[in-house]
């Protein structure tokens, strides 16, 4: 008798496109705002972005439902002591986003066996202003970048990013500044640019984009149109 | 009141109806420094003495952040008061994860009375030995409410728990018909003149007070001493015209409301010394 396949998963994919991007003192983070299931359109006007901390903000695409499950679990600080609001209340201040990158890391791979269907991005401002960027898989296997993309269109967009902004990789010795030398409104138009052109190519991203910018004045959030095809 | 033949075990009834450890429970928390709370229709101040050991030590914390929109001071076994806020805390995270919306102040005051009690109820454990002044905003308003160690609670207009806080009650009886509508700048200076009350003589500075705010709007926290200074010298300059009042009938000033009927007359000793405790 031939091993039975399941026929049905408890995973869905609902498409889109998460970029983000860091500066010496800021850090933009977008995703599209289509929300889809196999070739059809659920919602033109979902947001992937989640706001963590004060100046720490997540962008994650694949299966909104577990991204949305992690998402309260991060911002919930459930079960396990140590989450965020648990964190400030005992640290009395915001956790700062490497901390929050190593958390979101370890909770990830605590489902290493049943794994949130989430790619994400995590983009803030360190300890000392600078912008940084975190980009992981499914089961928590992160790296700190200079700029990052996940999700359906990340194939099209990363090529476009890696020619534009030449990161050095981080495992180059000297350690050097992963960071882009971009200015804030440049980083915008190029992040703009990125997901017009995505949105050409890949089915899965469009609609609306919604770019988040993180500074040291705070977080600023912009809105463009995309193709709706 | 001490030595007494039924007091070893909070299990063990006195003869005359008294779990005679729940009142040294309680007995503690007098013995802890002052900490008091008033609330108008919108806003709920809390405010404490903080004296540091010594010179060389930080002050103990007595005011704690649970929530947004709940704070909590304690008096008493400042330990205790530290593991029942985390129990606050995480009681409010997983409500607000689990539903969406903040955990309302009155079940969070009901699930504290019910975990007082049941160290009232086992031979392996005691009561704890502090009382929480909560403040919490919920659909209704402003909320003020006194948890003792008897497992037992009551909402207050105004109410002050610890050491000398038998002054700030007397100032705050005198002044809390005015409370419901009072701006918060008024508030907040009642809240310190009640704190200044239970230092007898002693000059109130920032330094040796905590005051924390939450209101509708304001989300709890704890105002910043240079705030609470400029307070300090803003009615300091008017001079304070409070006589001295003999009146230690407590039960005039407190608006105490069991919420779920709880006998508050059956405990006799020790519920007296929650509604209105009187130095015996």
């Amino acid at each position: 008798m031939p091993k039975q396949q399941a026929n049905w998963s408890p995973y869905d994919n609902n498409g889109g496109s998460c970029v983000a991007v860091s500066g010496a003192d800021y850090c933009v983070i977008a995703a599209d705002t289509r929300m889809s299931t196999g070739y059809n359109i659920l919602t033109r006007d979902y947001s992937k972005i989640c706001k963590l901390a004060d100046k720490c903000v997540m962008a994650s695409s694949g299966f909104q439902a577990d991204v949305k499950a992690l998402q309260k679990h991060l911002a919930a600080r459930h079960l396990v002591p140590l989450k965020i609001q648990i964190y400030q209340h005992q640290h009395n201040k915001q956790m700062s986003c490497p901390a929050m990158a190593q958390l979101l890391s370890n909770t990830l791979y605590y489902k290493r066996f049943f794994p949130y269907y989430s790619f994400n991005v995590l983009g803030g401002l360190d300890n000392e202003g600078k912008g940084c960027v975190f980009t992981y898989d499914a089961v928590g296997s992160y790296e700190k970048v200079g700029y990052s993309s996940q999700g359906s269109g990340s194939t099209l967009i990363m090529p476009f990013l890696d020619n534009q902004l030449k990161s050095p990789s981080p495992l180059l010795l000297p350690v050097q500044d992963a960071v882009t030398p971009l200015a804030e409104a440049e980083a915008v138009d190029l992040v703009k640019t990125v997901f017009a052109s995505a949105s050409e190519r890949d089915i899965y991203t469009g609609d609306k984009l919604e770019i988040v910018v993180i500074n040291a004045d705070g977080i600023r959030r912009e809105h463009m149109d995309l193709r709706k095809d | 009141m001490f030595r007494n033949q039924y007091d070893t075990d909070v299990t063990t009834w006195s003869p005359a109806g008294r779990l005679f450890q729940v009142e040294y429970a309680m007995e503690a928390v007098k013995q802890g420094s002052a900490a008091i709370g008033l609330r108008s229709k919108t806003h709920i101040v809390l405010g404490c003495v903080n004296k540091a050991n010594s010179e060389l030590s930080s002050h103990q914390k007595k005011i704690f952040k649970v929530d947004d929109h709940i704070g909590v001071a304690i008096a008493g076994l400042t330990a205790d008061g530290r593991v029942l806020s985390r129990y606050m805390r995480n009681e409010c995270i997983n409500y607000s994860f689990t539903y969406e919306s903040p955990l309302p102040v009155g079940r969070l005051v009901v699930q504290l009375a019910d975990k007082a009690q049941v160290c009232t109820q086992r031979s392996w454990k005691r009561p704890y030995g502090v009382g929480l002044l909560v403040a919490g905003l919920d659909e209704s308003g402003a909320h003020l409410y006194y948890n003792c160690p008897s497992g037992n609670y009551f909402e207050y207009q105004a109410f002050a728990i610890g050491s000398r806080s038998q002054a700030a009650k007397t100032y705050l009886e005198r002044r809390f018909e005015n409370f419901a509508d009072s701006s918060w700048d008024d508030l907040v200076k009642d809240a310190l003149m009640a704190i200044r009350e239970t230092l007898q003589g002693e000059t109130l500075k920032s330094s040796i007070c905590t005051v924390a705010v939450v209101g509708v709007g304001e989300p709890f926290h704890i105002l910043d001493q240079e705030t609470v200074q400029q307070m300090i010298d803003a009615f300091e300059v008017v001079g304070e015209q409070e006589g001295s009042a003999a009146e230690p009938d407590a039960a005039a000033g407190q608006e105490a409301a069991a919420e779920q009927g709880a006998a508050a007359a059956d405990q006799g000793g020790s519920t007296d010394e929650c509604v209105a405790p009187m130095d015996i």
